[in-house]
This record gives structure tokens, sequence and C-alpha cells, in this order.
């Protein structure tokens, strides 16, 4: 290997200025492969034998694995509880890693300590082909285009053209139609809330009387429908945009709703949607009446009409309207006046 | 039966029916109405013990009669339940101000929380302290008890009851620690930032299906380590940090020379 100290320039260096000294740090020698050094186990047998001997051990080791994995299979079978089946799962990943990693490591060692270290210089080769396979190819793609006599045939060249064109479409279309399934963004605009339908608690389906709702209870409210319903395929859909958290406050402590009037006795019912991506906002604080949303922290003060203290949401929780029918049970006075959920194009509109 | 036969037509019969079935009415009512709810064994001994450890420990802010203060609210009405929840878990009374309460060993010992209770529950008719068999999570149904966790305690406390943070310093504490008594008695009173779960919104058999579930969540999981059930914010921790390290450290050491 050269040690060069002051690299001299080669020969096409163009000079730069009348003494051209300036052009002399362009380029390089190459300063070659570093000298090759033995390892201990090249030069003392002893070592390489001991090397030897440590690789078998481990894949020794290895075959113990293998044979750990295969007992714990049979001797520790997951007996039902969490405990017994995360047991049975521990050893055999154990194992079966002790198995792997012992036929890895042994490879790895065997090719760094025995297997010759020498140093190795492939040259590139240039990337293309021969002056006579490339004049060949030419020949044969000229032959081929005066053959099919696209010069002379427009009109085949227009067909071909458009059907090759064409085809995609068929491709293309679906796929595209298909993107977001359903284009009735109408839809958002309106949930099962309407006037008379009862409110439920979720999941059990039981109906709400004002008079159990005691001050500072919260409950996650469903529209009341029938059991086929909520078994439906659609109900699924219908729900995220329908639950509604109702809260029960010291009627003193609120100051106002968000909708004029739509509160009864201190029970406030808010969507459960948060306006800014959506998140089910739920962690209400029954000491100041904020309700955070556990996505982005987003937080609304229920006792001020739901108003954004904190967060990035943009506007209020949509508030349901609720009052009491004469058997005592809670009601809704009509649907959401604005769509829940966040934000969208054509929500103003 | 002749004398009475012959009087039935006086003009007092009516007067005399009525109040006798006024009797039989408010008789039948007193034997069978519901006592108001309170601890079972609340004597009036122990409600003046009670009333004299609240007087020593808890007046200063709760006020003398319980009746509440500017800096701590009325205790009347908030039930055995309650006080047995604030204080056999070492939250009252309250060493510091903070953003809320914690969890300490507790000042009082059983018999002092329970006349503690018994004193509060005298004061005004509250939820009591539930009985063994209504948080004896082995009569539950763990099933029914998450859906019921995944909609009124999960978003809280986590999926699993490894607890959560809340705004300014305040969080929802893990429930792997807490005893099935004070699961019970946190939902049917709501204390702190807590809302309200009370038997008409989670009825005591879903409570105990809840208590059910979360009995089976202290097992831990059955994939191996739960890292916290605390999700991406652990897991993502020994991915990035133990799991990235390591594969890093294999592939230095391959790429080394031996010596």
């Amino acid at each position: 290997m050269s040690e060069n100290q002051n690299p001299q320039p080669s020969g096409d260096v163009t000079p730069h200025g009348g003494d051209g000294t300036l052009a002399q740090v362009d380029r390089f020698d190459d300063p070659g492969v570093p000298e090759h050094k033995h390892r201990l186990a090249d030069t003392d047998p002893k070592a390489a034998k001991r090397n030897e001997r440590l690789i078998a051990l481990i894949f020794v080791i290895s075959c113990i694995g293998t044979i750990g994995s295969l007992v714990a299979y049979f001797a520790v079978r997951p007996d039902g509880t969490t405990a017994g089946v995360r047991t049975s799962t521990m050893l055999l990943g154990v194992a079966m890693a002790v198995s792997l990693l012992g036929i890895g490591i042994a490879a790895v060692h065997w090719a760094k300590t025995l297997m010759s270290s020498k140093e190795y210089t492939e040259e590139r080769h240039s990337s293309s082909s021969s002056d006579e396979v490339r004049s060949a190819v030419a020949t044969q793609f000229q032959d081929g285009y005066k053959d099919s006599g696209l010069a002379r045939r427009p009109v085949l060249l227009g067909s071909v053209g458009l059907a090759l064109a064409l085809f995609p479409l068929s491709i293309a279309v679906p796929l595209v139609s298909s993107v977001g399934g359903d284009w009735n963004v109408g839809k958002f605009r309106h949930t099962i809330w309407k006037k008379g339908v009862r409110l439920a608690y979720d999941p059990s389906g039981r109906l709400i009387k004002a008079s159990d709702l005691t001050v500072g209870s919260v409950a996650h409210v469903i529209p009341d429908v029938s059991e086929e319903e909520r078994e439906s395929h659609e109900w699924i859909t219908e729900k995220a945009k329908a639950v509604v958290l109702l809260v029960r406050l010291d009627p003193r402590d609120l100051k106002r709703d968000h909708r004029e009037g739509a509160s009864y006795d201190g029970i406030v019912a808010y969507s459960k949607i948060c306006t800014h991506v959506g998140c089910p906002v739920a962690l209400y604080e029954q000491q100041t009446h904020h309700l955070l949303c556990p996505c982005h922290q987003s937080t609304f003060d229920i006792a001020d009409g739901s108003k954004v203290v904190f967060g990035p949401a943009k506007r209020p929780l949509p508030q349901l309207p609720i009052t009491v029918d004469d058997e005592g049970y809670l009601v809704a006075e009509d649907d959401f006046n604005e769509p829940v959920g966040p934000s969208y194009w054509e929500r103003l509109k | 039966m002749k004398a009475l036969a012959a009087r039935r037509h006086h003009r007092f019969a009516p007067v005399v029916l009525l109040l006798l079935a006024l009797l039989v009415t408010g008789g039948v009512y007193a034997a069978l109405a519901p006592s108001p709810a309170q601890a079972d064994t609340a004597s009036t001994a122990d409600i003046e013990t009670g009333k004299k450890l609240f007087q020593a420990n808890c007046a200063t802010c709760h006020g003398p009669n319980a009746e509440g203060t500017t800096q701590a609210p009325s205790l009347v009405g908030v039930g055995a339940a309650a006080v047995d929840f604030q204080v056999s878990t070492g939250r009252m009374p309250m060493q510091m101000n903070g953003p809320q309460a914690e969890a300490k060993p507790p000042q009082m010992d059983e018999e002092q929380t329970a006349a503690l209770a018994a004193y509060v529950a005298s004061l005004g008719a509250g939820p009591a302290i539930p009985t063994d068999e209504q948080i004896d999570g082995s009569q539950g149904d763990a099933a029914n008890g998450m859906a019921l966790f995944r909609t009124n305690c999960a978003m809280c406390h986590n999926a699993v009851g490894a607890g959560g943070a809340l705004s300014e310093g305040k969080f929802a504490p893990s429930l792997f620690e807490t005893s099935e008594r004070n699961i019970y008695q946190a939902m049917l009173t709501g204390p702190q930032s807590m809302p309200v779960f009370n038997d008409a919104n989670i009825t005591p058999d879903e409570k105990r299906d809840i208590i059910a579930f979360l009995d089976e969540q202290r097992e831990g999981s059955a994939g191996g380590l739960a890292l916290g059930s605390l999700g991406p914010v652990s897991e993502g921790l020994w991915a990035w940090i133990v799991g990235l390290g390591l594969i890093i450290g294999a592939a230095v050491w391959i790429g080394a020379k031996s010596s």
C-alpha cells in the first residue's frame, strides 16, 4: 500500500491558473487495500482448535434449545389459565430463541474466525452490452417497424393507440369509484335521534328515568331501538353517530346550554363524538365539569355549553335536546341541530 | 258477631273502618318499608366515637357538623360507602393540597373507619357499604363486565384498569391493587373527579361483573410481559431502545473483524 503524505496529482488534471499548484488537490491515487493482518487463529493452531470447539459447543447449545422446545411443548401444555398460557408460550419462545440464535451465532463466529479472512478486490465491469449486440438489436427493431407498416397505415396506428389507452379504464374506474364507497355526505347531518326517541344505557339498552340519575352521574347513552335493530349491520354505523354522554349537574352549576333549553333539570346530553377528529370524548371530571378527549386533549366545559377550554377542537359538542315523557323516562325532543363530529367541506352548506 | 252485625249501619261505622284501615296500612308499611341505607353495625356508641374522631380529624375542612366549608364539600348524605372508600384507602384525612387526594397508607384502623362511616351515615341517608356477596367477583360474569367496563370506565382507567392521565395533574388510578370493596364503593359514590355510577346506571349485578372482569386482569396478559399495559409508550420504548439496540449490536458484531 502507498503511504502518501502528499498526494501526487494524476496525469489528467487540468492546470488551474499560471503556476498550476492549486489543481494538485483534485485527485488522489488509489491507496489500495490495507495490509492483511493475520488473526490469532490463522497463526496459532491451538487458537484455531479452541474456536472450533467453541463453535461446536454453540451448535450443541442450539440442539439443546430445540430439544428443550420439544420438551416444553409436550411437558408444559397450556391448562387454560392465563398464567398457564403465559408459561407455555414463554418456555417455547425461549427454547426456540436459544435454538435459532445458537445456529446464527455459531455460523457467524465460524465465518469470522476460521474461514479465510483474505481481502479480495473485484473490479466493476461495464454494464452496457457490446457494440455488435447493440447494433443487432437496433436493426431488429427497425426491421419490425418497417414490417408492421405503421408509417403507411395510420388507421392501424390510431386504433392500436386507442385500444391501449382505453384498457386501463377497466381497472381505474372500479378502483376510483369504490374509494370512499358512499358519496352521500347528507347523511352526516342526521342521526337516528328524533322527537320521542327514548334514551337508553349503553350497552344494556335499559331505559333511563330522570329520577335515576343522581347529581354527578354520567351515563353513556344510545337511542332506544328494538333488539333486532341493534343486531343489524347498520346499527354500528348509526350508533357511531348517535352516541351521547348524559351528565347530571347540580342545576345551580349549569351556567348555560349550548342549545337553548336543551337540558332538563340539570341533565345535559352531549354528542360523544369529538368535533376535532371524532374520537369518543368521555373522560368526564365530576368536580370541574370538564370533559376531556383522550386523543388530543381537547377539553369541553359541560357546565358552560360544552365550550372548548383547551385543545385543538374548534367548536362545542352538539347538544341533544331532552325532556321527560309522561312515564318519567328521558326522551329526545329532536335530532342534533348540527352535524356531529369533525368538520368536513360540505358541513356549512 | 251479632252485636257487630247489628251496628254495621251505625253512622260512626265508616269512621271506625277508616281508622282501622289506616292503622293496618301504617303498620304494614312500618314493617316492610326499606330501612334507610346505613352500616349494619351502626350503634349509638359507634356514632358517638365516630363523631369524636370526625371532630378531631375532619372538622377543620368539612366543618364541625360535616356541613362543608369553602375548602371541602358537605358530607351530609354521602353515605357510609363514601367514607369507607376515602378513609380505608388513606385518601382522607388529606395530608396536603394537590391536584387530587392520593391513596396513601390509611391513617385510621378498621374500627375507627367503621365508626366514622357510622357517624357520617347517621347525618343523612346515603349509599351503604356493599355486602361481601355484592363484591364477590367469582359470582360475576367477566364478559359482561368487560362490555360495561369498556363503555363506562376504560376511557379513564385504561382498557385493563392500568390507570391513565386526566387534565392538570389529575389522574385515574390503576385498579390492579384496589380492593373489590373499594372498586364497588368508587362506582357507587364517585369520589373526586370520578362520576357517580349509581345502581340504576350500573346495577349491583353489573358492578359485580365489572369486578369479575378486573379480577381477571390481575393475572396479567397471556402474551407475556404486559409492560404496564400502557400501550405504545412502554412498548415503543422497548422496541426502539432495547430491540433496535440489540439489532445494532448484532450488526456491529457481525461486521467487526475477528482479532
